[in-house]
């Protein structure tokens, strides 16, 4: 490992120094504060390393690659991890009675997290899975004195490890094929193409259902409802975000570099996931009434509508999928951050009846609740908007109609849902929850505020001038082999 | 010049903005705010008044002023904004109507009065935005701007059954618009495919050859964008609804001026963009708008609630002005505009009057209500005028715009037009019913309420003097939008004979 090795690899490095470190700060000196400033310096220094990194492109051993896309995706696994500390700390000091390990957890599974963003090699995705799905386990499960916090911990650990043996064994059978598990020389070896057809298929099939499941993509997504509601708010917004992102990222990855031979019925296979996942998620959303489970349906559909970007493909696809998945990410952690502020010592604001009234009750909260759902809507004035305009724009240039069309109908069929919880923020305060409830006095606190008031800006600032991100995630995508200088 | 168009559009939303920031607490300050924001823009708007089109070579034709700077160069979208006679028009009406819901929501609308003036002022940003845009991506941005205030406006301060209305219209136009936009990707894609630019550009995109099939593809998505706004039958149903449960600001804005956005949709670009695929359509347009010219007036005959009725008559008006656009000549489109200017001011103030009596008397029901010429005299003698208005008496701006329709429509096509002249029939019957069993009979629950104040009477009688001006000498308007027309016939004939591939 030479010295632009060490640049290139600089923000997975800062996260793991600084998740020792903070470790080894706790032990000496156990405090809130010291967790939450030791991972908030981790985040901003990785943050920091990413224009560092960017000056090394390349290969890093055989593992990883520090390339536009890895560093892309990184950064906004860093965002999101400093996003869900922000929006934890307030709600940690009325909830849980270790507060410290939440943000140490919160820098490993970024740290697996980056690992997966940059991942080439099956070994490293899995590795980066792991440290991820490890990470997670512990922040769903964080308030341990809740059944329903355990019990989502527990179904998340079964289910992921029951993905992890698929991947596995999808990866095994995909080796015993073509020899290699490097991603490159798989693209080669297909393009060479001999050997059992079947066999591959079956493997690149299971680590398929590894990727679906983690990305909660229907038929793999029945873990998403129960684990949203189950784990505290700010850890939601982590899995769905960054989790999310970065298996995203190993899936456009391998997507590019296999499409390009020609994997046969790979198409046709997400395509078919594409319009299950967008049709599903916003058709079962329509039936609930708990905030927490509403947007859990409605991402599984926003990850259809990114799996449609991916599938339109070219340059102008991938630089969709990375300008969605950027909207997709300040859009979520603002809802559940809203959800965040809003939960109490001993329950979340997560049925649609707290949030009656909130218009007149806190109108700033209320403000930037609403300005969520019309992103994940897809109103003007919103990054969601110009997200979901990228997408159908690669959509029809690419002519996949199919999946245009069912994104069309399906992202009305959702307005219905997200209009749910606007309406009952415009409904007039229940007079009996006055009585019951204590008057919401305590703000968000100064961190969480400030979450709040960045993602908003952030929010709308994307729904103006998309100009700058866009060429962000353009570059991302022109990264991949073979993209170059292509429209 | 070209920075007017900026200030046009800006002036509302910074008002809207500072009327937020004024707060509930000041009520007459946020009123006020907005009644100068809205004046200073039609001071604005006027200026291009009579003003001469560009030279050929600043964009020619019959613009007046365009504007256009870089916005997302990676996606070809620019910021593009043009005035020209009828979009003139239409910005024109817009900040009269704005200035008349502001004036008629003075005392109807006590809470939440600062939100609900910025939703105001949005809207109007919006449709005017609508109005202005000449880039397609920037035109779809407005066309959606304007729904969420909108949603707003309806979801707080309509009445009962207010959420369902909100939501309901809010789906409709939301879920056509999806269309459009699929549309409007599908014609810049098509654009690059022929020329391998990327560009929502209206001038660029107009005469873009595509193939008859997806010709006909784009044009119906474009269709329906509009005519769900129009409202045509049988894609009308959000509108009784929406009206009626809106407040009375809400409900004017509504028929009054986002009606019209998908009438001028269709003049400016669903007919120009996809001449051929519009000439294919012409036969279901035509009798989708007889349709709804009938449809619409047997509806409001059957209606108990005055509102709702005022809301069916609608469906009927906008009939005409599909039959007329469809009808694509000289005579019928002036007399489209026209339509839209009429039934923005007399359906507007047929709003504004049942708002102001359900303000007196808490109900819309006409089973109730009766015989109140005696009790309200100044109210029944506006009613009457507006009513006369709406059934097209001769004297009013209303009759001009059906008549050249019907003259219009009778030269393309008789059989429709045929039909659509029993409409003016069946609205003689809806319109004395109202003054039937509003005004006339006996006052059976005893009445007892006051008349119009003086800044009601402003309100609707600035509409009529304007109904009956337009109505004996609509010379001004037909001048400033003949041109326009010319022009429009013009590139459809044009693209017409192109060879097509």
């Amino acid at each position: 490992m030479n010295g632009s090795d060490v640049a290139a690899l600089a923000p997975l490095l800062a996260l793991t120094c600084g998740a020792l470190l903070t470790l080894l700060a706790v032990a000496v000196h156990r405090a809130h504060g010291v967790a939450l400033g030791g991972a908030l310096v981790t985040l901003v220094a990785a943050a920091v390393c990413l224009p560092v990194a960017a000056a090394h492109p390349g290969p890093v051993g055989f593992l990883l690659v520090s390339d536009a896309l890895a560093l892309y995706f990184q950064g906004l696994i860093v965002a999101s991890g400093l996003a869900t500390v922000l929006l934890a700390h307030r709600y940690l000091a009325g909830r849980a009675e270790q507060r410290e390990e939440f943000y140490i957890l919160v820098l490993l599974a970024a740290l697996g997290a980056g690992v997966l963003a940059a991942a080439r090699h099956f070994a490293s995705f899995f590795l980066g899975l792991e440290t991820l799905s490890v990470g997670l386990y512990g922040l769903i499960g964080y308030l341990r004195d809740e059944r329903r916090a355990i019990e989502a911990g527990l179904k998340y650990l079964v289910l992921a490890a029951a993905a992890s043996a698929f991947l596995l064994f999808g990866m095994a059978l995909v080796y015993a094929v073509l020899g290699t598990l490097d991603l490159d020389r798989m693209a080669d070896a297909l393009a060479g193409a001999h050997g059992d057809g079947l066999l591959l298929a079956a493997g690149m099939g299971l680590v398929l259902v590894g990727i679906g499941f983690k990305l909660a993509l229907v038929p793999f997504h029945m873990w998403t409802p129960d684990v949203y509601v189950g784990a505290p708010a700010p850890v939601t917004a982590f899995v769905a975000t960054a989790s999310k992102g970065a298996v995203f990222a190993v899936l456009l990855r391998f997507y590019h570099g296999l499409s390009v031979p020609g994997l046969p019925g790979l198409f046709t296979l997400l395509t078919l996931i594409a319009l299950a996942s967008m049709l599903a998620g916003n058709l079962l959303a329509l039936l609930q009434h708990n905030v927490k489970r509403i947007l859990a349906y409605s991402s599984i559909a926003h990850l259809g509508y990114a799996l449609t970007a991916l599938l339109a493909g070219g340059a102008a696809g991938y630089a969709a999928v990375g300008f969605y998945l950027a909207a997709y990410t300040v859009t979520i952690l603002g809802a559940f951050g809203v959800v965040t502020v809003l939960s109490g010592s001993d329950r979340e604001a997560e049925d649609l009846q707290d949030f009656r009234g909130l218009f007149w009750r806190r109108p700033w909260l209320a403000a930037v609740m609403t300005g969520c759902l019309l992103s994940l809507a897809g109103i003007p004035v919103t990054a969601g908007f110009v997200a979901k305009y990228q997408v159908l724009a690669a959509g029809v240039g690419a002519s996949v109609w199919l999946l245009v069309l069912v994104l069309a109908v399906s992202s009305a069929i959702g307005l219905y849902y997200y209009l749910r919880i606007v309406v009952a923020m415009l409904s007039p305060v229940p007079d009996a929850a006055l009585e019951t409830d204590p008057p919401a006095v305590a703000g968000p606190g100064p961190a969480a505020g400030l979450a709040l008031l960045v993602l908003a800006l952030v929010l709308l600032w994307l729904g103006v001038f998309p100009a700058p991100l866009q060429s962000l995630a353009a570059l991302a995508a022109a990264g991949l082999p073979g993209l170059l200088g292509q429209p | 010049m070209a920075v007017i168009l900026v200030l046009l559009i800006g002036l509302p939303l910074l008002g809207g903005l500072a009327a937020l920031a004024a707060g509930d607490r000041r009520p007459q300050l946020v009123r006020w705010l907005s009644v100068v924001v809205l004046a200073a823009d039609l001071v604005l708007a006027l200026t291009f008044w009579g003003r001469a089109p560009l030279l050929p070579a600043d964009g020619g034709g019959a613009w007046m002023a365009v504007l256009k700077a870089s916005w997302i160069p990676a996606l070809g979208i620019s910021f593009q904004l043009g005035i020209d006679g009828l979009s003139l028009l239409m910005v024109l009406l817009t900040i009269l109507l704005g200035l008349l819901s502001v004036g008629c929501s003075w005392s109807e609308i006590t809470e939440r009065v600062a939100f609900f003036h910025f939703n105001l002022l949005w809207i109007l940003a919006g449709i005017m935005g609508v109005f202005l845009a000449l880039d397609l991506f920037l035109f779809y941005l407005f066309w959606e701007l304007m729904l969420v205030p909108m949603y707003f406006l309806i979801g707080i301060w309509g009445h009962e059954k207010r959420l369902y209305a909100s939501v309901k219209f809010f789906i409709f136009t939301q879920g056509a618009g999806l269309l459009m936009l699929l549309a409007i990707l599908g014609l810049a894609f098509a654009h690059r495919r022929a020329t391998g630019v990327l560009t929502f550009d209206y001038f660029a995109l107009l005469g873009t050859p595509i193939a008859r099939a997806a010709q006909m593809w784009l044009m119906l998505g474009f269709f329906v964008g509009f005519a769900v706004k129009l409202p045509a039958v049988p894609l009308h149903t959000w509108l009784p609804d929406a009206h009626t449960e809106a407040p009375t600001a809400g409900s004017v804005v509504l028929a009054g001026l986002l009606l019209k956005t998908g009438a001028y949709g269709l003049l400016r670009f669903a007919v120009p963009l996809f001449p051929e695929a519009s000439l294919a359509w012409t036969p279901v347009a035509m009798w989708m708008g007889v349709a709804g010219i009938l449809y619409g007036a047997l509806m409001a005959f059957g209606q108990k609630d005055l509102k709702r009725l005022v809301a069916y008559t609608s469906v009927s008006h906008l009939g005409f002005v599909l039959l007329g656009i469809y009808a694509w000549n000289a005579l019928a489109l002036q007399g489209v505009v026209l339509q839209m200017i009429a039934h923005g001011l007399s359906t507007g103030g047929l709003f504004i009057l049942v708002g102001a009596l359900s303000e007196r008397t808490h109900t819309r029901d006409l089973d109730q209500l009766g015989g109140l010429w005696a009790v309200v005299p100044r109210m029944g003698g506006i009613g009457m005028v507006l009513v006369m208005a709406s059934l097209g008496l001769p004297g009013l701006v209303n009759f001009v715009a059906e008549f050249l329709i019907l003259l219009g429509s009778f030269h393309s096509n008789r059989l429709p037009a045929i039909f659509a002249a029993l409409g003016l029939v069946a609205a003689t019957v809806y319109s004395l019913w109202i003054m039937q069993r509003t005004w006339h009979g006996a006052n059976e629950r005893g009445w007892r309420i006051g008349d119009l104040r003086a800044r009601e009477l402003l309100v609707l009688g600035t509409m009529i003097v304007l109904l009956v001006w337009f109505g004996l000498w609509p010379q001004p308007v037909l001048d400033a939008a003949r041109p326009v027309l010319a022009r429009l016939q013009e590139a459809v004939a044009v693209a017409g004979t192109l060879p097509m591939e």
